[in-house]
């Protein structure tokens, strides 16, 4: 069993505080991945857990046994780098297995575990090149092969797609997924790519300057987001988001617009209170043009700026009380700029935040 | 002939340019190659200067061959580059080993550090001869004061201890070149994969076994080569140290060759020593370039 435990946890360089005071529970098996723009202490707090960086304050536990103080090597756990760090000087088969070789382990072992490893990555053809003759999807697969042939409590991986081209990235990620399927082990994923963290995680954790902002599954934090940076964040393109004021069951815009308030947040506001509407691009739909069965749906009059086709949907660019948003046109027809259309909004999936701290209004 | 000169005709230009470098290196480079390379062949005596008209053949050759002086010198010359080269590698990665780990005042530790390497080698060779002196030396003083000695202990007098003497103030002034150069291969070096090995269970030894220490072989190599070429032409250091002496126990190749040269005025025999003894150079450095090249190729990427 090798679950996950992070209990307080604190960086800081010299007065610079990074990560403050983490909490985690990562369950056995569990794939755990850690989103957040660069700088928000996600790669710090694995690097904690990696043994790779000192913890400041606060306990790591992985299996139970708290790791503080541990060195990495004590620690079962693999990691993969952004920069794939294969060992340049060895080939394949060495960078392989090289860990085995370390902890003293029979050639005949060293030679199963390897050859098993390749054959799961499909490496079996480059065994006896070295890193440098291999390119970028091959490095970073020699670098996962080594990660798995020890069969560790805890993958690590540090944004390991990010050094790759947009269509090897989507390859490995479903690859990286099935590994998981096939090696059932505890991973701790970090990326700043929220379709990585999407497609990929049991359970999301959302970081932001050193904190946790939201945990869940990916549908939760799409769904239930807890404040208007998860919002933006999750999801592409992100949530709209209008300033304006409650007012008898409305929310008053700027201008002269206005939506109801959504379903869900109703008796939650108080009149006159100031907030912030959101609602995705998916769930603003000219009429005629929209999904079915949306549930309650709030009509709204929008002079569209700019149409952006997809094929299967067009983005549709407009203004409302003066902020720019997007909607969605489904089963598309041309769009001409300035063209004024009467649109849907689904209103079971529009979100209310506080005004002022951007915090959600459903609890 | 035609096409030649057609060719002349064609590159006309860029012949011309090039004459002037190819001019210089025929006058300067190539003429007292061919010069030196024929004296070896005569029995030319500085003292004499029609000796250089008799042609001997491989008389100066064979002599060399049969002249237990001169292999001597030749061993010497090899123990010494062996004992040099490995002290100073040794040393040189432990110095850049540890400036590498400084993170307050580093460019002032690497200044200092090549202060050896901004004085002359006669200098060097001064001060080490003053330093290991029997009578005035510091270190002789020092010893006695300290009870450590009861009588002078003869640093350049001693076979081995002029020898060792010698070494000494080679390494101390040389050790830099090799932790600069080491250094700049401790900069180059990426972290990844040393954190890597970290998580693949290796202890601190391990990770500058495996990861650390291949990284650097080239750099170390690269070291070697040049010092390689720079011990083999050894003199000004035991010239004023020990003079090739007492009785030419420290006699290195190139002392031995400038004596008969300049003192002995055997022109010839001199030059057919001097032409045994590049090839002693060329060896080392094709040695450590062979190694070089080996070391690379197996970085691959880098």
């Amino acid at each position: 069993m090798a679950e996950v435990t992070l209990r307080k946890i604190v960086k800081n360089y010299g007065a610079l505080e990074v990560v403050h005071g983490i909490d985690l529970d990562i369950a056995h098996n569990e794939f755990v991945v850690l989103v957040g723009p660069s700088g928000c202490g996600k790669s710090t707090t694995l690097r904690m857990i990696a043994g790779l960086e000192e913890v400041s304050g606060g306990e790591i536990a992985i299996g139970g046994r708290v790791v503080n103080t541990l060195p990495p090597r004590a620690r079962n756990i693999s990691m993969v780098f952004q920069n794939y760090a294969l060992y340049p000087h060895m080939t394949v088969r060495e960078n392989l297995g090289f860990s085995l070789k370390i902890a003293g382990r029979p050639p005949a072992e060293i030679e199963k575990a390897t050859d098993e490893a390749a054959a799961i990555l499909g490496l079996a053809d480059y065994m006896d090149r070295t890193p440098g003759e291999l390119s970028g999807g091959q490095r970073q697969r020699v670098a996962m092969g080594r990660a798995i042939v020890r069969h560790p409590d805890v993958f690590l991986f540090d944004e390991p797609l990010s050094n790759l081209d947009a269509k090897l990235r989507t390859q490995m990620r479903v690859e990286i997924k099935k590994l998981h399927q096939k090696v059932k082990t505890t991973i701790v994923y970090v990326t700043h790519d929220q379709v990585e963290a999407m497609t990929l995680a049991d359970r999301i954790v959302i970081m932001k300057d050193g904190h946790i902002v939201q945990t869940g599954t990916p549908l939760e934090v799409f769904e239930r987001p807890a404040n208007t940076f998860v919002a933006t964040f999750i999801g592409s393109p992100p949530m709209n988001l209008v300033d304006g004021v409650v007012a008898g069951g409305e929310v008053r815009f700027a201008g002269d617009a206005s939506l109801p308030v959504p379903p869900a947040f109703r008796g939650r506001v108080q009149e006159g209170q100031r907030v912030t509407y959101g609602f995705r691009a998916d769930n603003l739909m000219p009429a005629g043009h929209a999904m079915t069965g949306i549930g309650e749906t709030a009509d709204i009059d929008l002079t569209i700026a700019l149409a952006e086709p997809l094929g299967a949907e067009t983005i549709l660019l407009s203004e409302l009380a003066g902020v720019e948003i997007q909607g969605k046109m489904y089963n598309p027809r041309a769009v001409a700029a300035g063209e004024r259309l009467s649109c849907l909004l689904a209103l079971d999936h529009a979100h209310l935040f506080d005004a002022e701290t951007g915090a959600s209004l459903r609890t | 002939m035609t096409r030649l000169r057609r060719y002349a005709r064609d590159h006309a230009v860029p012949l011309a340019l090039l004459s002037p470098a190819v001019l210089v290196i025929l006058l300067v480079v190539l003429l007292p190659l061919l010069f030196s390379f024929y004296t070896s062949f005569s029995n030319y005596r500085l003292i004499r200067p029609d000796s250089l008209w008799d042609w001997v053949g491989f008389r100066n050759y064979l002599r060399v061959l049969g002249d237990g002086d001169f292999w001597s010198a030749f061993g010497r010359t090899v123990l010494f580059l062996t004992v040099a080269l490995n002290l100073e590698m040794l040393l040189g990665l432990g110095l850049a080993l540890m400036v590498n780990r400084i993170t307050w005042g580093q460019r002032t530790m690497r200044t200092i550090m090549m202060f050896p390497m901004m004085f002359s080698p006669i200098l060097v060779g001064f001060q080490f001869k003053y330093l290991f002196n029997d009578t005035i030396g510091l270190v002789n003083n020092a010893l006695q004061s300290l009870g450590l000695a009861s009588e002078p202990i003869p640093f350049l007098v001693d076979r081995w201890l002029a020898f060792a003497a010698i070494a000494f103030a080679e390494i101390w002034m040389s050790t830099s070149i090799f932790a600069i150069l080491i250094l700049a291969g401790l900069f180059a070096m990426p972290k990844d994969p040393i954190e890597a090995a970290r998580v693949d269970g290796c202890s601190n030894w391990q990770v500058f076994r495996h990861i650390t220490l291949p990284f650097l072989m080239p750099f170390i190599y690269i070291a070697m080569t040049i010092r390689s070429l720079d011990v083999a032409r050894a003199y000004d250091i035991v010239d004023v140290m020990t003079g090739g002496g007492p009785a030419g126990r420290t006699e290195l190749l190139w002392t031995l060759i400038a004596r008969t040269a300049y003192d002995d005025a055997r022109m010839g025999r001199a030059n057919a020593m001097a032409y045994f003894s590049i090839l002693l150079s060329i060896f080392f450095t094709w040695f450590f370039f062979r190694k070089l090249m080996a070391a690379r190729r197996h970085l691959g990427a880098f």
